[in-house]
């Protein structure tokens, strides 16, 4: 693998990354934030939006901050990403999937 | 010359990937914390709700604050990248005040609080934001005396393989730390106001 690298173009991170980055973020941010101050929108709508914009803010920053999936690890560094990834959602959907029901069956 | 090619190289090594599985299961320690929120956020037990204790323009504030600050310290990595010394001591001075900044917000988020008589023992809503919250904070606080140490490293030794290997580090640390608190601004304030 070693030998193979010579031919590959060296990754660095550019300053137009963290630019575009920054700017998407802070955009991303305000809107949330308006989203809810503002009370464009309620109830389940107002929850699914800030939340699709949490998202869209942390694939931007794992894009454009961490630089996921560019450097010559990136093999490794995503099969780890993506094992947390399936950790993390069994754990928190699990917990409240099994919390909620119990709260459920408690009551009455 | 040579000594900046091998600079270059470093950044590639298996350390970083090293640190980068650490971070991986960092977010599965904030996974764990989150559920534990999400589970408890409605246990009040006649304490005050997430709606009536949070302020969105605080939390906004906050928010900003550490962005700004992984902004500056994607740019001292890039002078890092170019071995430009006092630019980089620069950024990440820069970085470290937004830092403190931030932190110093969140203690006194905390105190008040705690004042007011909300502390962690108020009620389970109040036990589980502190402790996703604070655990974030002392992240934050591990991240500020790394990062002054690695000022102080640079300063003396200047930019040579070996620190650029553990600045890499730090910087993957810092936009880990503000991609948690982009889940924490979103669950924790925006929809406790939302919800309450």
């Amino acid at each position: 693998m070693d030998n193979d690298i010579s031919k590959q173009e060296r990754w660095q991170p550019s300053l137009k990354s963290y630019i575009v980055g920054f700017i998407l973020s802070i955009v991303l941010t305000l809107a949330a934030y308006f989203l809810v101050v503002e009370h464009m929108l309620t109830g389940l709508a107002l929850v699914a939006s800030i939340a699709f914009l949490a998202v869209l803010q942390i694939v931007v920053q794992l894009l454009f901050f961490l630089h996921l999936g560019k450097d010559e690890n990136a093999y490794w560094d995503l099969h780890v990403f993506f094992f947390m990834l399936s950790v993390v959602l069994v754990l928190v959907f699990g917990s409240i999937w099994i919390m909620y029901h119990l709260n459920y069956s408690m009551k009455i | 010359m040579t000594e900046h090619a091998e600079i270059q190289r470093e950044v590639h090594s298996k350390t970083v990937l090293g640190f980068w599985v650490y971070v991986m299961t960092d977010c599965v320690l904030f996974a764990t914390l989150f559920a534990t929120y999400a589970v408890l956020h409605g246990n009040t037990f006649g304490g005050p709700s997430a709606k009536e204790l949070f302020s969105a323009s605080f939390a906004l504030g906050e928010t900003l604050i550490l962005l700004t600050s992984s902004f500056t310290c994607g740019l001292a990595m890039l002078a890092a990248y170019r071995a430009k010394k006092e630019q980089m001591l620069a950024w990440f001075g820069i970085t470290f005040l937004l830092g403190c900044a931030f932190l110093g917000m969140e203690l006194h988020e905390f105190s008040d609080f705690v004042k007011e008589g909300n502390s962690w023992q108020r009620s389970g809503f109040l036990s589980s934001f502190f402790t996703l919250v604070g655990t974030h904070g002392v992240h934050i606080t591990c991240g500020l005396i790394w990062m002054a140490v690695m000022m102080i490293q640079v300063g003396i030794r200047g930019i040579k393989p070996v620190n650029f290997k553990r600045l890499a580090c730090l910087s993957l640390f810092w936009h880990f730390l503000d991609v948690v608190w982009i889940l924490i601004f979103t669950i924790v304030y925006l929809m406790g106001v939302v919800n309450g």
